[in-house]
């Protein structure tokens, strides 16, 4: 008995102890914090982009910041704000997920004096909620210079008579049937084919915006089915670790994947968030309205690509590449040139897109002028969904 | 002659107070345990640790904010209901594994009445109707193990868990009608719980609160409350003394599936007023814990869900703080949760070790 008294008196000692300890360090300035809610974690290339860019952004503002990982699209993200905002005090709340949107806006209504950013969402500019922000890259431009990285790949491999012009088929892997990898994956096919007019390629999607099995069996029946390169839109190590199994190039996405394949990863684009990051916290220091939604671009430094691995692309694709990425700054190249693709073997000349949220998917906006599909100018998010010829979907999946 | 170093007996003579003291004493070592590998792991000062602690579960309480101490008292109330809702079950050794779908299903159910009869009825009646049928569809999940355990004596752990995967399904395939390719269903905002003042979760607690109070008279002073225990320790001397076991089965089933399916209700029209597969979020099998180490005791229990749910939020927010996984708070609860294990065994059980010099006689 007495131990246990004894064990008791210990506990309570060494919990005021800590008690004590509390009150030393709590004169914290009242500076700016920022919360960050994610889907996954480091794990997911997506996510890993976002972090990452987090980080330096916060560091480089000198503003504090507190993250949340591994949350899912559902009510648990509308608990994550209050949280941030409830116990950490956060001024500004981002989420990174598509399906965050609608219950980042119903917080958004209860806290009017704290300011929302989402990416990839589509309601801000409807939805007339003044402190919800969507946020969103062209980064059909970097898919664009990318996919012409891809394009010399093939043309190598014709020339070196590894395959026919003929035989020059990609194999994509995407995670939905959604506009954000539609756009992602035609503007990929539309960059390779502006340098071997020959290519087709193949589509498949898992499903899933991170599942490792899947990509990977994905990237594994493309290659089965004659695809010569391939390159994927979800967020696992999937589809380019299939890749280096099989000696097959991979175009990557998010991020670099050439520590795990060396030998077959060319290049990857990726969206930088880094400056978006850096705007919102300087709107609000400053005061200032943060754009309901905003995009960006190869010039604001939004949309990037990674260094060209040498040991796996084709040579010149470096220079190319800048070639190519002058031209669509200065405009001379436009992505969705309609007069570089067809539908059904016929020129697209109008195309309504599904712009504004409702519940019928209502197209309800004219994408093309002047013969060029012009993606992002509507909103951030994407909106180009042609099922465009050379490109076949093997399946499709809607969630 | 035995061999082994030490062997296991039984103890019922361990009185109360010293039962209760041990179980305190394990808590707050627990506690003090999470707090070490925090401070070790995230390499933050000892105080800090806890401070983020109570930062995670009461937030700013002191400047006034009581939103998150509600948000606590509404997780603690829906883990609690769900262990509620398995107790009479587990108290016949029944075991019910499947307080995860029977809640899902209840959970469709509201969201079905959201979203299809949201303006067809008035408020009180719709209100009305997500309340019978979610008690309805979670009944109907749990009676159909509990027909088959009656009737064709099969194992109700794995019918039960089973049922969960459908359910799950279940779910999923609705979200994807509903939810129009983005695998979301938007919150509905037909049929939701009224917020008393501003606190939108006060009639969930309540609720709760009258299911606590109304499960400990029925299992202590009613007559099924007895039978379910008659039941319990043998089904002969069951039959022996007249009781219907089938019956039994039946009926306490269909009280356990009801009252899951009324946390289906909770989350869905009282909380989160959307669906998903991850709506109840594995807090079925944490509440078949809670049932256990609350003794099915529904005020033991109370305490009991206060101080998992006080671990896994406060954990969470050291975890969130120091940047690292979310698995931590996980791993962490699991560490707690073994030990309150570990210390009920020790409570019933002593270990005798053997003496190897001496010869024992058997």
């Amino acid at each position: 008995m007495k131990k246990l008294l004894a064990i008791l008196l210990m506990v309570v000692m060494v919990f005021s102890l800590a008690a004590c300890g509390d009150n030393a360090d709590s004169d914290k300035g009242e500076s700016l914090k920022v919360g960050f809610i994610f889907l996954h974690d480091e794990q997911s290339t997506y996510d890993k982009n976002f972090i990452d860019a987090a980080k330096a952004a916060c560091k480089e503002m000198n503003v504090e910041y507190v993250q949340k990982t591994q949350i899912p699209e559902s009510q648990k993200c509308y608990d994550a704000a209050v949280e941030l905002i409830e116990s950490d005090g956060c001024d500004i709340i981002f989420a990174d997920s598509f399906g965050h949107e609608s219950f980042l806006i119903q917080a958004a209504k209860e806290y009017p004096d704290v300011q929302f950013c989402h990416a990839t969402g589509t309601q801000a500019h409807t939805a007339g909620v003044k402190n919800f922000h969507n946020a969103f890259a062209s980064i059909y431009e970097g898919r664009y210079l990318a996919g012409v990285a891809a394009g010399l790949k093939l043309n190598e491999m014709i020339d070196d008579g590894k395959i026919t012009a003929e035989q020059a088929k990609m194999g994509y892997v995407g995670a939905f049937t959604f506009a954000e990898v539609m756009s992602g994956y035609t503007s990929f096919y539309l960059g390779a084919k502006s340098v071997c007019p020959s290519v087709t390629m193949d589509v498949k999607f898992t499903g899933s915006w991170y599942d490792e099995q899947k990509e990977k069996e994905a990237a594994q029946a493309l290659i089965s089915g004659g695809c010569v390169l391939i390159s994927q839109h979800a967020d696992s190590m999937g589809a380019p670790t299939a890749c280096e199994t099989a000696g097959v190039p991979n175009v990557s996405y998010n991020g670099s994947t050439v520590a795990a394949c060396p030998n077959t990863f060319i290049v990857s684009s990726r969206i930088d968030w880094t400056p978006y990051f850096k705007y919102m916290i300087k709107c609000v220091q400053d005061g200032t309205e943060i754009a309901a939604d905003w995009t960006g671009t190869i010039e604001t430094g939004s949309v990037v690509l990674t260094d060209v691995n040498e040991k796996a692309a084709a040579e010149g694709t470096a220079e190319k590449i800048a070639d190519v990425k002058a031209k669509l700054l200065d405009g001379s190249i436009k992505v969705f040139d309609t007069a570089n693709f067809t539908v059904g073997g016929n020129a697209v000349t109008s195309y309504m897109a599904d712009v504004d949220t409702d519940a019928e998917f209502a197209k309800d906006t004219e994408a093309i002028e002047d013969g060029i599909f012009y993606e992002s100018k509507h909103r951030s998010a994407p909106y180009f969904d042609m099922e465009i010829d050379g490109i076949t979907l093997l399946d499709r999946n809607y969630g | 002659m035995n061999k082994t170093f030490f062997h296991v007996v039984k103890r019922d003579d361990m009185p109360l107070w010293k039962a209760w003291l041990i179980r305190g004493a394990t808590i707050i070592i627990a506690i003090l345990l999470v707090g070490i590998i925090s401070t070790v792991v995230t390499g933050k000062g000892f105080g800090e640790t806890y401070e983020k602690m109570f930062l995670g579960v009461f937030g700013r309480l002191f400047e006034g904010k009581t939103t998150m101490l509600w948000k606590y008292l509404q997780d603690i109330a829906i883990l609690l209901s769900l262990a509620l809702a398995l107790t009479p079950a587990f108290k016949m050794k029944f075991w019910n594994c499947g307080a995860e779908g029977q809640a899902l299903m209840g959970g469709l159910a509201s969201i079905i009445c959201m979203i299809e009869l949201g303006d067809k009825l008035s408020y009180p009646l719709l209100i009305a109707t997500i309340a019978v049928t979610s008690m309805l569809a979670g009944a109907l999940w749990g009676v159909i193990p509990a027909i088959f355990k009656a009737v064709f004596n099969t194992n109700e752990t794995l019918f039960t868990l089973m049922m969960n995967y459908i359910a799950t399904q279940i779910i999923a395939y609705y979200v994807y009608i509903k939810g129009g390719g983005s695998n979301v269903i938007n919150p509905v905002a037909a049929g939701n719980f009224p917020a008393v003042g501003n606190n939108k979760y006060f009639v969930n607690i309540v609720i709760v609160a009258a299911i606590t109070v109304a499960m400990f008279i029925y299992l202590k002073y009613s007559k099924q409350g007895y039978e379910i225990s008659v039941v319990g320790e043998s089904h002969n001397t069951a039959r022996y003394i007249g009781i219907d076991v089938k019956k039994v089965i039946i009926r306490t089933m269909i009280i356990s599936g009801a009252l899951c399916g009324i946390t289906g209700m909770l989350l869905v029209a009282g909380t989160d007023h959307s669906i998903n597969i991850n709506s109840v979020g594995g807090q079925g099998f944490t509440a078949i814990l809670m049932s256990w180490l609350g003794q099915f005791n529904p005020f033991i229990m109370v305490i009991m869900t206060a101080i998992v749910v006080f671990l896994r939020l406060g954990v969470a927010k050291v975890a969130d703080s120091a940047q690292l996984n979310s698995s931590f708070s996980e791993i962490m609860v699991g560490i707690v949760i073994l030990m309150l294990v570990g210390c009920e065994f020790f409570i019933h059980y002593s270990i005798k070790f053997n003496k190897h010099k001496k010869e024992v006689a058997e």
